[in-house]
């Protein structure tokens, strides 16, 4: 198929690794972003190609994982209402809050429906004006904008009964929670290739800068992933830091203006939490004030959420790539995509899960 | 009540009826109830045993051991692009029971249907039932027709279940895998699974997903004939091959490796599971199989199915070994090898 074949083609991988070979003297610790790309490099095998030199960890780039369980546990109680037709998409649907999922509330009566677009949800706001219609924005700057233009659809058709859990988080201010801490191992990052295609690469330079790392915006398949790994290396090699883009089919430098100007229009920056990793200030997105009738979790005013993480879960420690998933005592044992103990094993994108789905263990 | 019928779709004409839509009387034994059964439902399942309109069929079948199955179906959509709810229904049991080696003789046919759903829609459902029967060469010998309160079914839903005869000297075993054997998959996967998650939640993309169902009962007998070693069949619907190899490999204490460039998946079903982040390894199919035949076989095995119309696109997928017990790998195009897990659930399309 167009666009995928050539991107998965073996010759076109077997010379990008022989350059990454080629290229490497010493070894350097790369992270890449997204739980897309954690996923591919698994379903691949791509880390098991790899010159020794080069280590992989897995960066913070999967929403399920992030969302912090109080939003969870907020949106379960919401869903839980009798007027409420709860909406979101389909790998929400089985992240653990405290005590439930959306699918357990949903089994006990609950209007709970898996849209594909956030536009669906306001198409029900329209159709049923006697009840209220809670969408669940979760995700990167990637998702963002479709989120924001339905919160500003159902404004500008004044569907007072539609509204949205914001819970959007930004990526840089994370590269930089990262870089950051002391116990930080990252030395070069594959960015991900569907945040940058809607905020460009620019909010990079200064990182690259400040800290002196590279950062390669990278797409998802195999030969960008090597691609985006031999780029690193180069840049690492040269001791230049800076921005190079792999993933120029898509990525320009100022990404997508008119998905950007949306989601400035209705969201505006705040501080986070991230589950598993803490607070991080301006690393989030929230519904402007003026349209704060849009914010289901101010019209609904959930109170006492009690949370409880399970102790024996390390992922904030996976998210920040200080670890690897089959370094947790618990994976693959009380921990299974079955039963999760912490988001990084629930998300398709979750380090975690990808190694369980993926892993070579249990062969030998 | 006199709503304009919608005759699109539909093969055989619509016969008087007094009502256009299902009522709660339909199911409750009276005049209606045999209105139904007399008007819409007989003429397409024609047959000696049915129109006896006995409690039971009685069947003469030929001497061998019995396959009987039972499947019951509940899809929605109950139209999709390439079929409907009726030969599934026909062509799910017929899979069913033809995957033991079995001749598929005799089905039944039990109905759930909901008040109000449209009549017209119903005999689309068994026209397309009657075609499918036809097709396969099975009788539908008995029926039941239930009707449930509005919201208590979703439109309809059918049991079938079937019976057929395994011919003199066919044992095949899910349990009979030897390291060597040779895996072949009768053609594209996941088909019906993205044609109905299409349909089903909307998306439009610029080919239409076209389901897969089909009656294989013909595919197994070519294969028979060619590979009378033949281990095992297997049609992979729910939880895709990925899920039916996982449990070939358990019942057998064999691994399974599969090679990723031998798999066909069609270039518009390929797309809709990359947009939506699924695997195709575990969506359903409905009209395929996978055999496990003995090495000295399967070229003639390959060969006897690729001359099928439902094996064209045959292909050998991978092979049995002796390594990894239980469990199943797949060779990547880059020549790297990982696991092919069982499903945890439902796969869910990703937020990104």
């Amino acid at each position: 198929m167009k666009y995928l074949d050539e991107f998965r083609d073996p010759t076109l991988a077997k010379g990008l690794l022989a350059e990454i070979g080629r290229t490497v003297t010493r070894p350097w610790v790369i992270m890449e972003i997204c739980g897309g790309q954690t996923h591919s490099i698994m379903r691949f095998g791509i880390d098991q190609l790899l010159p020794e030199e080069i280590e992989l960890v897995h960066g913070p780039g999967c929403p399920v994982c992030v969302t912090p369980l109080e939003t969870i546990d907020r949106a379960l109680a919401i869903a839980a209402r009798e007027d409420v037709i709860f909406t979101s998409f389909g790998d929400m649907l089985r992240v653990p809050g405290s005590r439930d999922d959306l699918f357990r509330v949903k089994s006990r009566g609950a209007d709970v429906r898996m849209v594909y677009s956030p536009l669906e949800a306001v198409k029900l706001a329209r159709e049923n004006p006697d009840r209220e219609v809670v969408f669940l924005a979760v995700g990167f700057e990637t998702t963002a904008p479709g989120n924001a233009m339905a919160l500003k659809q159902a404004a500008a058709e004044g569907l007072s009964n539609f509204s949205e859990i914001v819970s959007h988080v930004l990526v840089p201010p994370a590269m930089e929670a990262i870089l950051a801490s002391p116990d930080n191992r990252v030395q070069g990052f594959l960015a991900a290739g569907h945040v940058c295609t809607i905020m460009g690469w620019e909010d990079y330079e200064p990182i690259a800068a400040r800290y002196q790392v590279p950062i390669v915006p990278t797409g998802f398949e195999p030969v960008d992933i090597l691609n985006g790994i031999l780029k690193t290396v180069q840049l690492l090699e040269k001791g230049t830091p800076g921005v190079e883009n792999q993933y120029l089919r898509v990525v320009q430098a100022k990404g997508n203006p008119a998905a950007r100007a949306v989601v400035d229009e209705v969201y505006e920056v705040c501080d986070r939490k991230w589950r598993g990793i803490g607070n991080i200030p301006n690393s989030g997105l929230k519904i402007r004030e003026e349209l704060a009738a849009f914010d289901a979790e101010r019209k609904f005013k959930v109170e006492n959420i009690l949370t409880e993480e399970p102790e024996v879960c390390i992922s904030g420690q996976i998210l920040q790539g200080m670890k690897k998933p089959d370094e947790c005592p618990a994976f693959g044992k009380e921990c299974t995509p079955r039963t999760p103990l912490g988001a990084t094993m629930v998300s398709s994108e979750g380090a975690c899960a990808a190694y369980h789905k993926y892993s070579r263990r249990g062969l030998s | 009540m006199n709503d304009p019928v919608d005759f699109k779709g539909m093969s055989c004409p619509l016969p008087l009826m007094d009502h256009d839509t299902i009522q709660l009387a339909h199911g409750a034994g009276g005049l209606l109830s045999a209105d139904l059964i007399e008007k819409l439902i007989l003429p397409r399942f024609t047959c000696s045993e049915l129109e006896k309109l006995e409690d039971q069929a009685v069947l003469d079948l030929p001497p061998g051991r019995l396959a009987f199955s039972t499947d019951t179906f509940v899809v929605s959509p109950i139209f999709f692009p390439g079929g409907d709810i009726g030969d599934l229904a026909i062509n799910g049991t017929v899979n069913d029971v033809a995957m033991s080696g079995a001749k598929p003789a005799a089905l039944s046919a039990g109905f759930v249907l909901e008040e109000g759903f449209p009549l017209a829609d119903f005999h689309r459902v068994l026209c397309s039932m009657e075609t499918a029967a036809a097709k396969a060469g099975v009788r539908i010998v008995t029926g039941d027709t239930k009707v449930v309160g509005r919201g208590s079914c979703d439109k309809i839903f059918i049991n079938t279940s079937g019976v057929g005869v395994i011919p003199e000297g066919v044992r095949l075993s899910a349990g009979s895998l030897e390291p060597g054997d040779v895996i072949i998959l009768s053609g594209s996967l996941a088909d019906h699974g993205m044609a109905v998650m299409t349909v089903r939640e909307g998306l439009s993309f610029r080919t239409t997903v076209v389901s897969d169902t089909a009656a294989l009962n013909g595919l197994v007998d070519s294969i028979l004939a060619a590979g009378p070693g033949t281990r095992t069949l297997r049609d992979p619907t729910r939880g895709g091959a990925a899920t039916t190899l996982n449990e070939f490999a358990r019942a057998s204490r064999v691994g399974i490796k599969l090679i990723e460039s031998a798999l066909v998946v069609r270039d518009d079903v390929a797309g809709a599971c990359e947009i939506l982040g699924i695997d195709p390894l575990y969506v359903a199919n409905e009209g395929k199989l996978i055999a496990v035949v003995r090495s000295a076989e399967a070229e003639a095995v390959l060969a006897a199915m690729r001359a099928h119309e439902y094996g064209k696109d045959a292909a050998i997928i991978g092979r049995v070994v002796s390594d990894h017990p239980g469990r199943v790998t797949i060779q990547t195009g880059l020549g790297t090898e990982r696991i092919v897990d069982m499903p945890v659930g439902e796969q869910l399309p990703r937020i990104c």
